[in-house]
């Protein structure tokens, strides 16, 4: 339970700090600090367990389906990492706290700082492979929220994005690498997925996962050639560099490679591409960092190194190398969180961190200095600091290499020239800075920064110091148990101590100190060093020009898919469904035998080969209304005409095939539509103007008969075919014992499936409030035609008056038969509208304003209101929304009539339909009416 | 019957395709009219073709099943549908008019380029 308490604890500090304002900097860092101890203290209660061996692990279903569970889990390995993570945090925490001035938004740093120290312990702790990447991928958002937290400016949100950008890609690839290692393990569980190396080791997959989740690490610790992203992240506050970007973050991917250590190393491909991505981010990283200029831009680098070094020591695979790895990756957050912290202050109290103007800082800052120049010692491998001891272990591991002959003398040959390189970069970080002559024009006089600044940097150093005079009895409890997970098994036998005896390890340490030293200096006497400007080209460019180049393509590619011009755009919809059409035929061939089948269930479909006289009048009919408004489509109140005939026809269709509530919809929305038409054409041009381009009415022709085609074809074999399980049986024989109606069609819409009716009236309510938005707010109309003001039809006012009443009679007897016989809320509805649409036409709107007093906007929204409410009316007696009661009686004049519930809700649909149809053919007529 | 209504969907979907590929707003209106037919039409006859099939449940001697009703699931579909296509139509002649009145032309993309 501590460990969820753990992690759970940064993140609701964060979400309780941006509550803060941001000028209380001492209660902000107070609280942080606090938190991070909690953290500590709190990880330190599993301790005991851990350090005896034991893995302690919490969990919770998550994903049961895919076999995720919420859980954490402490072995060696987490634990020693999470402490690390939390103590280093409280000494940033508190460092941060003299680093930021007042002006600064503190609440905002703390709240960011904990939200990734909290994504972090959840990397560390995660039980399971897909928590872990959640927890990546948020280590990720966190670090870019911090290193572009001086979003004024703009090193810092280039950087910040090119950070993102590139763990992000990297935490792509690691969630398939992840889900693919899940597969193969069988579980996503760690230890079920750190026990079956043998099997993930042994599975066809093993290479592509490999390749997937190096990416992910390689990307996180800036491995050549993906290390460009971290010197440009070092726009960030310092206290966030000495954070993320040499104790956590960036050990995250090494971390990753120690985590998954037994369960995907141990294979030639491991060793190689890992030993050699580690050996050259090794040494271009060490190269690098000797020229820079920038205090920060050196760290960076070296940090670059030292990760090649630890990724370089996972991948030599042999046990004790992954001993050394743990233990350089414990040594190096010290000295270099120590280091960073160094810079800071020189940073602070000089105001720049150029090395060619810093100089001889000595005299003014001697307690920072010797801070500074035993962690630099450390870094550079100088004996009794404790990254000699790494160091030496890095050195004997390389001379174990037996099984390539090249590599056998090449890596420990470049392993002693990137050392020699560590000294010369490390001794200019003391050389450089304080001494080599007095500084330069700095914008601040240099003195040494408040006291408790350098606490947590003098921490550090000593820590350094301990560890490197007496390492068995300080860290070496701590290495056997973070080590133990790593290698899988029992430790191997080392020693920790200082002197080993004569040896070629201790000789190729002399070397590199000796080589490096030399070389440092006669950079700065023969090469003039601070004269050369050596700007690091390469990654930088190439990330800018892909990220230009995906930019371009997808413009281009939306462009293409999705142009801005209509025809265009459904022209290229419309062929891609002529060509899923088509599919089946191009790629099998003509269905001869298909075709046979058609003419064999012809003769004994529905009517059997020869369609009664009727149906072949109404095909006929229907065809001439189709063709016939393509014909005329230009002349548009004859198509409307064809189009008319059109839908009486398909209302015909479904009369004729036993559906006669479809049948009454039909007709009725084809009478509404068409009167929609004709009163739009009074705002439209009466006539189409003839397209230029012959040939694109002849390719559109194409495009059409392949889709008619297809279309014809697929409805016939879904006709032909013997119809699949139905839910309908369900619906026919609960309709009258569940919902106690005769009428299933009705009953369907507005008892079983009164949900997505409810989101239909809705959706229509939308459309009409729509319509009525586009047509207000013109401003004038200009339109050479008035149907209000010109001669209105003598049989339309005559009747129009007569029939309202009549309509509103008839639209009431459909709403209350509903449910047992063909009728209901929408047919109901639309009778109504269309009542009152006869003498609108007839009279004008004002005569039906005056008349009818139906508010259209007032019956769509009430009736949804309605709907709803009925819906609503069911937890009221404790049943789940749009449950449906009844009763079954005799009605005098009406005859036999069951209430149910649910005519309430259908008096709601009644209501939604009758209005929105209204509102839309009222808003064209109120159009005309000004 | 099931090659009449078939060619039928066809025809209504070539039509309907043909016209939504033109220039003008209301040639568009007209095409989807056209197709919503098509599509309406096929997806009620996704529960077969029946003639003369009871559709209510009114004889209490018939055993309520699909041997002696007409499937009522895709008329339930087909009329919320057409309902539905006629929202559809009312905005699509809404957009067509405005359209029209802001560009005093009624090419599809405003006014054509």
């Amino acid at each position: 339970m501590n460990l969820l308490l753990a992690v759970a604890l940064p993140f609701l500090g964060s979400l309780a700090l941006f509550a803060l304002p941001n000028h209380a900097r001492d209660a902000v860092a107070g609280i942080a600090g606090a938190l991070a101890l909690a953290v500590l203290s709190l990880l330190g209660l599993s301790v005991p367990a851990v350090f005896g061996g034991e893995v302690v692990a919490i969990g919770w279903p998550w994903l049961p389906f895919e076999g995720a569970d919420f859980g954490f889990r402490a072995d060696g390995l987490a634990l020693v990492f999470a402490l690390l993570v939390a103590a280093i945090g409280v000494l940033v925490i508190l460092y941060a706290r003299y680093y930021l001035s007042d002006d600064e938004p503190s609440a905002r740093f703390h709240a960011f700082f904990m939200l990734f120290m909290g994504a972090m312990l959840g990397v560390v702790l995660a039980g399971n492979l897909l928590l872990l990447v959640v927890f990546w991928e948020l280590t990720s958002l966190a670090s870019f929220l911090l290193i572009g937290y001086w979003q004024h400016r703009d090193d810092a949100r280039q950087g910040a994005r090119m950070a993102l950008t590139v763990t992000g890609a990297g935490g792509l690839c690691l969630l398939g690498g992840a889900l693919l290692l899940g597969r193969m393990a069988g579980s996503f569980d760690l230890d079920v997925v750190l026990a079956s190396g043998e099997a993930i080791r042994a599975h066809p997959g093993y290479l592509p996962m490999l390749a997937l989740v190096l990416l992910g690490a390689f990307a996180k610790s800036a491995q050549f050639p993906l290390h460009f992203w971290l010197p440009q992240a070092m726009a960030a506050p310092t206290p966030v560099s000495a954070y993320l970007h040499s104790a956590t973050m960036v050990k995250a991917g090494v971390f990753l490679l120690a985590r998954l250590h037994p369960a995907i190393a141990g294979t030639e491909a491991w060793f190689l591409v890992v030993t050699l991505v580690g050996l050259a981010t090794l040494v271009v990283g060490a190269w690098t960092a000797v020229y820079q200029h920038d205090l920060k831009g050196l760290l960076a680098y070296s940090t670059i190194s030292h990760l090649g070094l630890i990724t370089m020591l996972l991948g030599l695979d042999t046990r004790l190398a992954s001993v050394a790895a743990v233990f350089h990756i414990l040594n190096h957050a010290t000295f270099k969180a120590s280091l960073f912290m160094a810079a800071g202050i020189i940073d602070h109290e000089c105001g720049t961190r150029d090395m060619r103007r810093i100089n001889g800082l000595w005299k003014y800052m001697p307690v920072t200095a010797v801070l500074a120049i035993v962690a630099s010692a450390a870094m550079a491998g100088v004996p009794l600091l404790n990254g000699f001891l790494s160091k030496e272990m890095f050195f004997a591991e390389t001379l174990q290499i037996e099984s390539h002959a090249v590599l056998r003398v090449v890596v420990p040959a470049l392993a002693t020239l990137a050392a020699a390189l560590s000294v010369a970069y490390s001794t200019r970080f003391i050389h450089d800075v304080f001494w080599n002559g007095e500084p330069r024009g700095l914008p601040k006089s240099p003195h040494e920064p408040p006291f408790w600044m350098m606490v947590p940097a003098a921490v550090l150093a000593l820590l350094c110091l301990l560890v490197g005079v007496l390492p068995a009895a300080t860290i070496g409890g701590v290495l056997e148990v973070a080590a133990a997970p790593v290698v899988g098994g029992a430790l191997p036998e080392y020693s920790l101590a200082i002197w080993h005896g004569l040896s070629l390890p201790l000789a190729m340490s002399a070397l590199a100190l000796a080589a490096g030293a030399a070389f440092y200096f006669s950079l700065q006497r023969i090469y003039r060093l601070h004269d050369h400007v050596h700007l690091p080209r390469g990654g930088k460019e190439m990330f800018d020009a892909l990220l230009g180049a995906a930019l371009a393509g997808a413009r281009a590619l939306s462009q293409a898919v999705a142009p801005t011009r209509l025809q265009r755009h459904l022209g290229l919809a419309a062929a891609a469904f002529a060509l899923a059409l088509a599919a089946p035929l191009l790629l099998r061939g003509l269905p001869l035998p298909w075709i046979g089948a058609v003419a064999d269930a012809a003769g004994t479909g529905t009517t059997g080969f020869v369609p009664p006289p009727l149906a072949v009048l109404v095909w006929l009919l229907g065809t001439l209304g189709a063709l016939g408004t393509v014909a005329w489509h230009r002349r548009r109140f004859t198509a409307m005409v064809f189009v008319g005939l059109t839908g009486l026809v398909v209302s015909l269709v479904f009369a004729l095939l036993s559906a006669p509530d479809v049948a009454l919809t039909q007709i009725l929305v084809e009478v509404a539509s068409v009167v929609l038409a004709m009163l739009a054409l009074f705002f439209l041009p009466r006539a189409s103007r003839p397209e230029a381009g012959r040939l694109r009415g002849w390719r559109d022709a194409l495009l059409a008969g392949t889709i008619g085609l297809g279309v014809g074809a697929l409805s016939l074999a879904v006709m032909l075919r013997r119809p699949g399980e139905s839910i309908a049986p369900w619906f026919l024989a609960n309709a009258i014992p569940g919902a106690a109606g005769e009428n299933a069609v009705n009953v369907i819409i507005v008892d079983f499936r009164g949900l997505d009716t409810l989101g239909e009236i809705a959706v229509l309510g939308v459309a009409a409030l729509v319509v009525s938005m586009l047509l207000t707010g013109l401003g004038r109309v200009r339109t050479s035609r008035t149907p209000a003001a010109g001669v209105r039809p003598v049989l339309l006012e005559t009747v129009g008056p007569v029939l309202l009443p009549l309509a509103t009679v008839v639209a009431a007897w459909f709403f209350v038969r509903g449910h047992n016989e063909p009728g209901g809320g929408f047919i109901g509805g639309l009778t109504l509208a269309l009542g009152l649409l006869v003498p609108y036409l007839g009279r004008g709107l004002d005569w039906v304003e005056t008349h009818a007093r139906i508010d259209a906007l007032r019956w769509t929204g009430g009736g949804l209101a309605i709907a709803t409410l009925a819906g609503l009316g069911s937890f009221v007696a404790g049943h789940p929304f749009l449950t449906s009661h009844y009763f079954v009686g005799e009605l005098p004049l009406l005859g036999k009539a069951s209430l149910a519930s649910a005519v309430f809700f259908d008096f709601g649909v009644f209501a939604a339909v009758a209005g929105a149809t209204l509102l839309a053919l009222t808003a064209l007529g109120r159009l005309e009416a000004r | 019957m099931e090659l009449l209504l078939a060619s039928g969907i066809g025809l209504l979907a070539a039509a309907g395709t043909w016209l939504v590929l033109r220039a003008r707003t209301f040639d568009v209106v007209l095409g989807m009219t056209l197709l919503s037919y098509a599509v309406n039409l096929f997806v009620f006859a996704m529960g077969r073709l029946r003639v003369d099939a009871v559709p209510l449940l009114r004889d209490p001697a018939l055993t309520p099943s699909l041997a002696n009703h007409a499937d009522p699931v895709p008329q339930a579909l087909v009329l919320t549908a057409i309902v539905i296509s006629f929202g559809m139509t009312a905005v699509l002649l809404a957009l067509a008019v405005r359209s029209h009145l802001e560009h005093d032309d009624d090419h599809v993309d405003g006014s054509p380029r």
